[in-house]
């Protein structure tokens, strides 16, 4: 019932008073309304729930989280090399 | 698809499944909070991958299952109604009230459409002036933005044939109350991502602070979902119990200003009865006053509802995270999605539903009560 599904916005149109959106759903177009999101424009990637974009996707924040994700391992060898203990005199 | 297909990543699932068994060092239980988590989590069997001490348990975010009994009955009376054009969440149609559902009353003859946006009900009602046309509001936070601008527009636009049954729920009063039980289990929460994405997490920091309880704030997709884990048992194992915020892409800290300044002009604070739980103080939105001329439950005078829930269902205690669905002797029997009897065999979120779907009939070996 939460879902919100990414998006991007492909034109941004005024609808009797109302800023709606044609966005993008990976081939697959729909109206949302943009009333909430006034900063968001075309070419930005929205979070869409029942036809209403209700935050922008942050891409650093994004492509962080997933570089830390690829790191996990890397860091927990790090960790590990650094137990007391284990060091070298 | 972007930002949906990087999260569903076998390796780097992997990569923090294994994180997670480095670090567990004793047994945590933690509740996802929201019914899309749940689905997610059952669908892909993540609570199945997750080292033995780490139990995840099923929380009350699904809003189809909290509707209670009686606001179904209501809705169906309406639907009724010769002159009424009924519209709804597709999810909303097949859970049976106390004598049908809404498809069925469709078959009858009732005008029951549904639709995708609450706005799409606006072009209904100007479609239909001679018709009134009313549009079930039900969800949590993430939808109340949806219903409000309904409302908002209607207003702005004149058009006087349109109105909300409302039954809107707030998460936070609902996690105080499983937090508040005797019998309460859970250690940590991974908290409701999309919600948080319209009202933020600031009202999570007290409840935190309060009850010594983690707070991940997580969002949908396997990898979203086990990184939120990861980061409630890294919490738990430290003794740390702080908001943290695992969904960072879509969730800020105030949440969207926009939409919680026309929520706030369009809803109020009000006592909510959740279906299988009771009422609970100051758990949802009604419309204010001043929209009074839009709420279908003014409107419509349908008599006394009187309604019983079935006594073999045990939903109360699993959207409490107390009970499991496989504890319950009507699971999978007496009561399945074609035929549920309880909040949470009704919705496709629903924790029962959801072990029904994914072929969870019977307890798998080696699962925990």
């Amino acid at each position: 019932m939460c879902l919100a599904v990414p998006g991007k916005i492909l034109e941004v149109r005024d609808a009797a008073g109302v800023r709606m959106a044609q966005v993008d759903f990976g081939g697959v177009r729909r109206e949302a309304c943009l009333e909430y999101l006034p900063e968001a424009g075309v070419g930005d990637y929205v979070m869409v729930h029942v036809g209403f974009a209700i935050s922008r996707v942050d891409e650093i924040e994004a492509a962080r989280t997933l570089e830390y994700l690829r790191q996990l391992d890397e860091a927990a060898a790090e960790e590990q090399a650094r137990e007391p203990g284990d060091e070298v005199p | 698809m972007k930002y949906l297909d990087e999260y569903r990543d076998q390796a780097l699932a992997r990569k923090v499944l294994d994180d997670i068994a480095r670090t567990v060092t004793r047994p945590w239980t933690i509740m996802e909070v929201c019914g899309g988590q749940t689905h997610s989590i059952v669908k892909y069997g993540l609570d199945e991958l997750l080292p033995p001490r780490v139990e995840l348990v099923h929380g009350p975010g699904c809003p189809v299952c909290v509707t209670p009994l009686e606001t179904i009955d209501r809705a169906h009376a309406i639907a009724r109604r010769p002159g009424t054009i009924f519209c709804s969440f597709g999810d909303m149609l097949r859970v049976p009230g106390s004598h049908a559902d809404l498809f069925q009353l469709r078959a009858e003859g009732a005008d029951v459409r549904v639709v995708y946006s609450p706005l799409d009900c606006l072009k209904i009602a100007r479609a239909n002036p001679e018709k009134l046309v009313v549009f079930f509001a039900i969800g949590f936070e993430t939808t109340a933005p949806a219903n409000a601008m309904a409302v908002w527009v209607a207003r702005a636009q004149g058009i006087r044939n349109f109105s909300l049954l409302v039954s809107h729920v707030l998460v936070p009063p609902a996690i105080c109350g499983v937090l508040e039980s005797r019998d309460n289990r859970v250690q940590a929460f991974l908290g409701p991502g999309h919600v948080c994405a319209v009202v933020g997490w600031g009202e999570y920091e007290p409840i935190a602070a309060r009850y010594r309880i983690p707070i991940v704030i997580t969002g949908f997709e396997p990898l979203d979902l086990l990184e939120g884990i990861r980061m409630a048992v890294r919490q738990l194992e430290s003794g740390r119990a702080e908001v943290e915020n695992q969904y960072a892409r879509a969730v800020t800290r105030e949440g969207n200003v926009e939409a919680r300044r026309r929520i706030a002009e369009v809803f109020e604070v009000t006592d909510r009865a959740w279906r299988g739980i009771g009422v609970i103080p100051a758990s949802g939105w009604r419309l204010r006053d001043e929209f009074r001329a839009y709420d279908a439950e003014s409107l419509f005078d349908v008599g006394e509802i009187r309604t019983a829930e079935p006594a073999v269902c045990i939903a109360g205690k699993v959207l409490s995270g107390l009970a499991k669905p496989h504890d319950c002797p009507a699971f999978g029997t007496a009561c399945t999605p074609q035929t549920p009897l309880g909040a949470t065999m009704v919705s496709a979120e629903g924790a029962c539903a959801a072990y029904y779907n994914y072929g969870r009939h019977a307890r798998t070996i080696g699962e925990r009560k």
